[in-house]
């Protein structure tokens, strides 16, 4: 019998939107400053952790490794051992998902599992050609030969490849990840309509969580170098409404697109953690679980119609467990893009797909609204990517918590064609 | 459309196509459904019955005008039309009522009746759009040209391969296209037949929006609604169509055809220039005088023939389509020109490749060669990326044991290629394909030494590779039916048409070309000038002369090809081979020096001015090939005379125009040509004796 496996706290800092510049916080900053509340409120020393694994998708060059270096300036102690995964949009995920596997088979006791993502840092990547020339510069050595390479020299080579950009398309299908929103809207009849009024509706929810202080305790503040403070995810719009959706024009496939900056995940800065514990654990350190990971699963698709992902994994959770719609309290299904999440949902309503694909006697059902993503989502909070399959996870837990709820799932879609799904049960 | 990959993609498949009526719905005719859709737009859904592609045939057309005549009366918002296959919009006109047509008269008057529906089409009073995905050629794209607006499924490819057949469009393209878009360059698709993919068209104005199947929906409805702009005539369009300057730019056209298709054996060019010239202003007259022309050109030997040469390459695809497993793995030992070369090409078609040489560096030139490939073809870098990672190098020949099929395209030794297949043979899958590139070693020699030599095959490639489409495929004595079946399935898998042929000296190919090359040296050997003896053979329209060929070949492979043949079929009187050693041991190898027979710079011959030919030239040339031929045929080397046909117009280039070796060889007439052989043997030697074949053909 694997050995039970425990969510004791977590923590993350408010989603941050990037402006179109570097923000103040590459990604072990944002670690670093929610770790520390984190680590301040549990009543345990510093180096009890056994592990530190951190998913984070973009690292920035003097943070190779960021998992070591956030337990490091977390006061860890040297003696930590800390390493970094990555699956894209599940990293965070990932990271909880291997705590869970090492404490089941005995490996851990207590991991401080997170993600971090600084989306506002990706990097500025220079093209090949203006590497090549300055490779050419380099090793020029005679005169005639350095004023032959500098020739070559053309304008364009100052003009950067966004980083970002080249990381949110699919290599193998070329497809951006919008784009592959798009694909899931037209097979599942998802209108542009629906997709707006389904982005509303995640900017009110997380309004009224913050308005509500329902989010008190999973964030916490940031604080810059210059004294500015971040107390709040700022990508939220209150004041959102479909009307004003509609006049955005197709942000990935104009001018017919139905995806567009308004129905799509905010590009953020963020991290978050979650301690996860065995049952000795608890008892050494006298802490007390807010819940139980149950079980986890990964499937991989078609790049393509990598939307999709958490009908597969989530479906298998499910069936494992003899569970339908009725045994699942709570959902957390991370918004890459309002017309992927309507994708999913209508998804388990198809009869064909549940029969051919998820191998079901006939639809799943309709998950119901309240029942879905209560305090808004990724559209409104914004997707660090990194961060975003850890932020769900602990999400679920309060959200459950807070709604005296007792099962839920939190699943993903992830970039290149996979998702992630896990069942927690509070206690 | 890309084709989605796993379960779940594969699942979804059937939802991706952008048919505006739910299945089922609608008037269900046998080529054609149509209905309305909830915003008052009829959908017009082209699927040809019992067929994978659409064809346009007097059936469809009938159907098509029905719909059309109800339509009108119903005032729908918008009309749209397109194709409900997978395969694409259409692939033209149905080829087969054009086959045997000799009446001008006749074909007149079909014509009209179709132009009247296409007509009708036009001048619909509703908005019209054609949504096109894959091929729209010929016929297909006239239809889409009668439409208001052309929307283009990013992939869609537009042409019009009418002169290939020997003819032009007929059902109105020739004026609606070069109303359409700039003059010179719908004639230029006219007359090359080349065909133009999305970004090409749109750049063109053939289409006016290019988008991808999930928004055919919402792109349907700004046709209809809004609509999707107004073309106007660039400056270029603007000067093309002055009067003045048409009959200059004609005279330009005129000359470039000439130079690509001569018009005395092909008059398609010159009728269609001529169409524009005269008519370009009155596109209702230039519709007329397109029918009348149509039907003048389709009686003529040249289209008949043609058309023969595309049931031909039907017929040769077909026989790709032999059945057995496909080919998945393919493994290559050699990687010089032609072992590299095949590697490269089964892996641009999708087949995982691994390929084998002690000399790493050749393989590295085969990666080459197929990056090079993929640039030519304008793959894109994500297609390019796909291709080179299924061509994998393998220096230590460990794939062998994996592959489905292993070609061996080693030294033409016997004694290399046995110790090969002894060191091989052990570590082959119990079902894989072992098949040789030989050209010049009997199969039944190779196979003796086999362990299970049911498993040989011969897969004889041409050079280059990448251009010529023909595959002979090699039986023998002691072949497995499933290994001969699955090597010709294999040649299909991989876009080649595949020839089969029993193992004897040269196969078909060979065996034919060699007699042609050695006359042509048996000219240079009575002091005709190179570029002469050639010249006599672009006379009787073949597309290169004789001793260009022997350059381009390489002189010291056919010196090996011309002492094999000779040896083993006892030729007592070849000309040429002392010739062609002397070449040889100069190290004057053809193109791949630098100097043949003609000096050569930049891969071309420098030929200096031919002068006349002797007497009876081309003749003289050709009629070797032809015995050669029969002799294939009577020696059952070949199963039937068009086999001997297509192979040697799709292996060799062998004028076209003409049907073939011994399609040309009945219509000039059995007896004729015995004849002029027999007076040919009496002038200069045995080696022109007419085969004994003639008889049976002459049967």
């Amino acid at each position: 019998m694997a050995r039970p496996v425990y969510i004791v706290d977590g923590a993350r800092t408010p989603f941050i939107k990037a402006r179109g510049k570097p923000g103040p916080f590459t990604p072990v900053d944002l670690a670093v400053q929610c770790g520390r509340s984190l680590l301040d409120r549990l009543d345990m020393p510093r180096d009890a952790f056994d592990e530190v694994i951190l998913g984070c998708v973009n690292v920035i060059a003097d943070e190779m490794n960021p998992a070591r270096v956030a337990a490091l300036r977390l006061g860890m102690g040297e003696a930590m051992r800390a390493f970094t995964v990555q699956i894209n949009c599940g990293s965070g995920m990932q990271s909880i998902d291997t705590a869970f596997r090492y404490i089941q088979a005995g490996n851990a006791d207590l991991v401080l599992a997170g993600g971090a993502e600084s989306l506002s840092h990706a990097p500025l990547v220079f093209r090949r050609e203006a590497a090549e020339w300055y490779g050419a510069m380099a090793t020029a050595r005679s005169l005639p030969a350095r004023l032959k390479a500098l020739a070559g020299f053309r304008p364009r080579f100052f003009k950067p490849v966004i980083g970002l950009e080249r990381g949110l398309t699919d290599p193998v299908v070329e497809l951006n990840m919008g784009q592959t929103a798009e694909v899931l809207a037209h097979l599942f009849g998802v209108s542009r309509e629906a997709a707006d009024g389904y982005a509303v509706e995640s900017h009110h929810r997380l309004a009224r969580a913050q308005e509500q202080g329902w989010l008190d305790g999973e964030v916490e503040p940031l604080i810059t170098r210059d004294g500015r403070s971040f107390e709040r995810d700022d990508g939220v719009r209150p004041d959102s409404s479909v009307e004003k959706l509609a006049k955005l024009r197709p942000a990935f496939e104009p001018p017919w697109g139905k995806v567009t900056a308004g129905n799509s995940s905010q590009i953020t800065d963020g991290a978050s953690w979650v301690v996860l514990a065995s049952e000795e654990a608890l008892e050494d350190h006298k802490l007390t679980p807010r819940a139980v990971i149950v079980d986890s699963e990964w499937s991989a698709l078609d790049p393509s119609i990598m939307g999709l992902g958490p009908t597969l994994c989530s479906t298998a959770i499910l069936k494992r467990h003899g569970y339908g719609l009725a045994e699942i309290d709570l959902w957390e299904l991370n918004e890459a893009f309002a017309a992927q999440v309507l994708a999913c949902l209508a998804a388990w309503n198809d009869p064909g797909y549940c029969t051919t694909v998820l191998g079901l006697d006939g639809p799943l059902g309709r998950i119901e609204r309240d029942r879905l993503n209560p305090d808004g989502g990724a559209v409104s909070l914004g997707h660090p990517v990194g961060a975003s399959g850890n932020r769900i996870v602990l999400h679920l837990v309060n959200a459950l918590h807070r709604m005296d709820l007792h099962r839920g799932i939190a699943t993903e879609c992830i970039g290149g064609g996979q998702g992630g799904a896990m069942l927690i049960e509070t206690i | 459309m890309r084709p989605l990959s796993d379960h779940v993609a594969a699942a979804l498949e059937p939802r991706q196509i952008e048919l505006g009526l739910p299945p089922g719905a609608g008037q269900e005719l046998r080529h054609w459904r149509y209905g309305r859709d909830d915003r008052g737009v009829v959908w017009l859904l082209f699927d040809k019955e019992g067929a994978a592609v659409n064809t346009i045939d007097e059936a469809v057309l009938r159907e098509l005008d029905d719909i059309l005549r109800r339509v009108a009366s119903e005032r729908p918002a918008g009309l749209v039309l397109r194709s409900a296959k997978r395969s694409g919009f259409c692939a033209g006109a149905d080829v087969a009522q054009f086959a045997g047509a000799q009446d001008p008269d006749a074909v007149e008057q079909r014509l009209r009746q179709g132009h009247v529906v296409v007509d009708r089409l036009a001048e619909m009073e509703v908005p019209t759009v054609a949504v096109v995905h894959g091929h729209c050629l010929g016929g297909g794209l006239e239809l889409a040209l009668a439409c208001r607006y052309r929307i283009a499924v990013d992939g869609a490819s537009f042409g019009f391969p009418e002169i290939l057949l020997g003819l032009h469009p007929g059902l109105g393209g020739t004026a609606r296209s070069v109303q359409l878009i700039e003059p010179v360059e719908a004639m230029t698709m006219m007359l090359t037949g080349r065909t133009v993919h999305t970004a090409k068209a749109k750049a063109l104005g053939l289409v006016d929006a290019v988008t991808e199947e999930r928004h055919v929906a919402a792109a349907v409805r700004t046709a209809v609604t809004e609509g999707l702009g107004d073309r106007r005539d660039g400056l270029k369009a603007k000067a093309e169509r002055l009067p003045a300057l048409r009959e200059v730019i004609a005279r330009r056209m005129r000359r470039e055809a000439a130079r690509r298709a001569p018009p005395e054996f092909y008059p398609a060019p010159a009728a269609l220039i001529d169409l524009w010239v005269e008519h370009a202003e009155r596109p209702a007259a230039m519709r007329r005088e397109e029918v009348a022309s149509f039907a003048r050109l389709l009686a003529t030997p040249t289209a008949q023939n043609l058309i023969r040469v595309f049931f031909l390459r039907e017929k040769m695809k077909a026989l790709g389509k032999a059945g057995g497993r496909p080919v998945r793995h393919v493994h290559v030992i050699g990687a010089g020109a032609m072992g590299g070369d095949i590697a490269g090409w089964c892996a641009l078609k999708g087949l995982r490749v691994t390929l084998s040489d002690m000399k790493t560096e050749a393989i590295g030139g085969a990666v080459r060669r197929t990056a090079e490939l993929c640039r030519q073809r304008h793959l894109s870098r994500a297609d390019t990326r796909d291709v080179m990672d299924r061509l994998a190098a393998d220096p230590h020949n460990r794939a062998v044991g994996q592959a489905d099929l292993v070609i061996e395209a080693v030294p033409e030794k016997l004694d290399i290629k046995r110790s090969l297949y002894e060191s091989i043979e052990p570590k082959l899958k119990p079902q894989a394909l072992l098949a040789t590139n030989t050209s010049s070693i009997g199969l039944d020699d190779l196979a003796a030494g086999l362990r299970n030599p049911g498993r040989l095959v011969g897969l004889h490639f041409f050079n280059p590779v990448s251009r010529m489409d023909l595959v002979e495929v090699v039986r023998h004595r002691e072949i497995f039916e499933a290994t001969f079946t699955r090597a010709r399935t294999f040649v299909g898998q991989i876009d080649k048409l595949a020839a089969p042929v029993a193992s004897a000296p040269g196969f078909l190919v060979n065996r034919a070309l060699m007699p042609y090359l050695a006359e042509a040296m048996a000219m240079l050997d009575e002091g005709v000038g190179p570029a002469t003896v050639d010249a006599a053979a672009e006379t009787f329209g073949m597309p290169m002369g004789p001793v260009e060929v022997a350059d381009r070949v390489g002189l010291d492979i056919c010196l090996d090809v011309a002492e094999m043949l000779s040896a083993k079929l006892g030729l007592r009187d070849m000309p040429g081979l002392d010739r062609l050693r002397r070449k040889v041991e100069a190290k004057e190898l053809g193109m791949k020096t630098g100097k043949g027979f003609y000096p050569w710079s930049g891969g071309k011959p420098k030929k200096g001015a031919a002068g006349t030919p002797p007497e009876a030239a081309a003749d003289r040339l050709i009629l070797p090939l032809l015995n050669a031929c029969v002799a294939c045929l009577r020696e059952g080397v070949v199963a039937d005379e068009d086999i001997v046909d297509g192979a040697m117009i799709f292996g060799t280039g062998f004028a076209p125009f003409t049907g073939g070796p011994l399609y040309y060889a009945r219509k000039r007439g059995i007896e004729e040509i015995v004849r002029m052989l027999t007076g040919f043997e009496q002038q200069w030697g045995p080696r022109f004796a007419p085969d004994e074949g003639w008889v049976a053909l002459a049967e």
